[in-house]
C-alpha cells in the first residue's frame, strides 16, 4: 500500500468516506447535538479537535505503546483530552456545556476516535495521523452541520438562535414543522442524507441480500 | 417500592437508552441484523449495565465528589473532574473481570456472548448510563435500579430491531436506501413508536 498523501487523508472522510454515511461510526451524538446549529457547531469542533489530538498523541508514542494493552493506553488518551475540553466548555460556555449534558463525556466511547486511533494512528507517522484525524472530525462534522441547519431552520425557523424565517405565531408567514426537532427526525434525515449521497456516490451501494425475480410471465399477475 | 418501579419503568420506556437517548448506535446498528446474536448481546448489556452503575456510583459517592473525601480526612477535594476517566477504566475493568469469572463459573454463557463482551467496553449506553446516574444523583438503590432499566431497555430496542430486519431483507428497497438508510429511516418509526410513551405519568 502506498503512502497515503496529506491532501487525501483530509478530504477523502468528507464524501468518499464520511464515517457516518459509510462507516456507521460515531452516531449516538450525531442525533441527540442537532436539534440547534450551536450545539452541532459545538460537538463538531470539540469533536474534530479531540481526533486530531488523540491521533497526533497515539501516532507520537506508537512503537512505545506494547501491543496487549494498546486499547487502555488509547483510551487513557482519549479520556484525557476529554477531559480538557469538557473543563474548557464549563469554564466558558456553561449553559452549552450543560445543553450538552452527557454527550461530550459520550466523546470517549464515539467510535470514530477509538477506530481512527487504532486504524490509522497505530501504523502513520504523527503529522498525517493528526490530518486523518481531522479529516476524519471534519467529515463527521459535515454531516452535523448539515443536520443542524435543517433541524433548527424547518424546526423552528431560526439559525443559531437569529429568526430567519418568521414564524406565524409572531405574525410571519412560515408555520414551524415541529417533527424536525423531535428526536426521530434526526433518523429519517440522516437515512435521507445517504440516501442522496449514494446516489451521487454509486460505489457505496450497498448488495441486497436477496434480488427480486424479474416477471417472466407474459400474464398480468392477478 | 412504587419509587422503584416507576423509576424501572421509566428507564424501560420512556427513557428508552436506543430510541430515546441514541445512545450504543454504533453496535446496535452494526448488530442487529440476526435476532439470536441481537438478544445475546441485548443480556450481555443488561448484565454489564447492572453492575457498573452501582459501582461507578459508589467511586463518585465516596471519593470523587465534593467533599467525599472527608473519610480521609480531606474535606476540600473536589476530584469530580476525574471522573470520566475513572468511570471508563471501572467499565473496562469490570467487563474484564466478568469475562473472565463467566470463563471459569459459567462458560455457557460465556460461549453464547462470545465476541461481544469487549465490545461493550465501547457501548456509548454503559458510559451514558453512568453519566445520568450522575448528572441526576441517583443513590445506590436508584443506580441500581436503574442501571437495570436502562440494561433492558436497550435489549429490548435491539431484539425489536433485528425481528424488523430479518423480515426487511426480503423487501424491494431503492438502491441508494439499501442497507444502512433503510435501517436509519426504520429506527425513525420505531423511536416514533416509543416517543407515545413519553405521554404516561409516572
Amino acid at each position: 500500500m502506498s503512502q497515503p498523501t496529506v491532501k487525501e487523508v483530509l478530504l477523502n472522510p468528507i464524501f468518499h468516506n464520511n464515517p457516518i454515511g459509510l462507516q456507521i461510526l460515531g452516531i449516538c451524538s450525531a442525533l441527540a447535538v442537532t436539534s440547534n446549529l450551536q450545539t452541532a457547531m459545538v460537538m463538531s469542533i470539540a469533536l474534530t479537535l479531540v481526533t486530531g489530538f488523540s491521533n497526533l498523541f497515539i501516532s507520537m508514542i506508537r512503537s512505545q505503546i506494547p501491543s496487549s494493552i494498546r486499547m487502555i493506553v488509547q483510551m487513557v488518551i482519549i479520556a484525557s483530552l476529554v477531559i480538557v475540553v469538557d473543563q474548557l466548555l464549563k469554564a466558558y460556555a456553561f449553559s452549552l456545556s450543560k445543553q450538552l449534558s452527557v454527550f461530550v463525556g459520550l466523546i470517549i466511547t464515539n467510535c470514530i476516535v477509538m477506530g481512527r486511533a487504532e486504524a490509522f494512528a497505530m501504523q502513520n507517522p504523527p503529522f498525517l495521523s493528526f490530518m486523518d484525524g481531522i479529516g476524519n472530525g471534519l467529515g463527521y462534522s459535515a454531516m452535523l452541520i448539515a443536520l443542524g441547519i435543517v433541524r433548527e431552520l424547518f424546526g423552528a425557523g431560526k439559525l443559531f438562535g437569529i429568526e430567519i424565517l418568521p414564524l406565524t405565531k409572531d405574525g410571519g408567514w412560515y408555520l414551524p414543522n415541529g417533527l424536525l426537532l423531535l428526536p426521530p427526525s434526526a433518523f429519517f434525515l440522516i437515512g435521507l442524507f445517504i440516501w442522496a449521497l449514494r446516489s451521487w456516490k454509486t460505489e457505496q451501494v450497498e448488495e441486497p441480500s436477496f434480488r427480486m425475480a424479474p416477471q417472466v410471465s407474459e400474464q398480468e399477475a392477478y | 417500592m412504587e419509587h422503584y418501579i416507576s423509576l424501572f419503568v421509566r428507564a424501560v420506556f420512556i427513557e428508552n437508552m436506543a430510541l430515546a437517548f441514541f445512545l450504543g448506535m454504533c453496535t446496535f446498528i452494526a448488530i442487529s441484523k440476526k435476532v439470536e446474536t441481537a438478544i445475546g448481546l441485548g443480556i450481555a448489556v443488561i448484565v454489564v449495565q447492572t453492575v457498573t452503575v452501582p459501582a461507578n456510583n459508589l467511586i463518585y459517592t465516596y471519593l470523587l465528589r465534593d467533599g467525599a473525601l472527608a473519610w480521609a480526612g480531606l474535606p476540600d477535594v473536589d476530584l469530580s473532574f476525574l471522573g470520566l476517566l475513572s468511570y471508563i477504566g471501572v467499565i473496562a475493568a469490570i467487563v474484564q473481570i466478568l469475562e473472565m469469572l463467566l470463563d471459569k463459573y459459567v462458560p455457557a454463557l460465556y460461549n453464547a456472548l462470545g465476541v461481544f463482551l469487549p465490545l461493550i467496553t465501547v457501548n456509548c449506553a454503559i458510559m451514558g448510563g453512568t453519566l445520568f446516574m450522575v448528572e441526576r444523583d441517583y443513590n445506590l438503590a436508584e443506580s441500581t435500579v436503574y442501571g437495570i432499566g436502562s440494561g433492558a431497555s436497550w435489549a429490548l430496542a435491539i431484539a425489536l430491531l433485528a425481528g424488523i430486519r430479518e423480515k426487511l431483507k426480503y423487501s424491494d428497497v431503492p438502491d441508494g436506501l439499501q442497507g444502512l438508510g433503510i435501517t436509519f429511516i426504520t429506527i425513525g418509526l420505531m423511536s416514533l413508536g416509543f416517543m407515545s410513551f413519553s405521554g404516561v405519568q409516572l
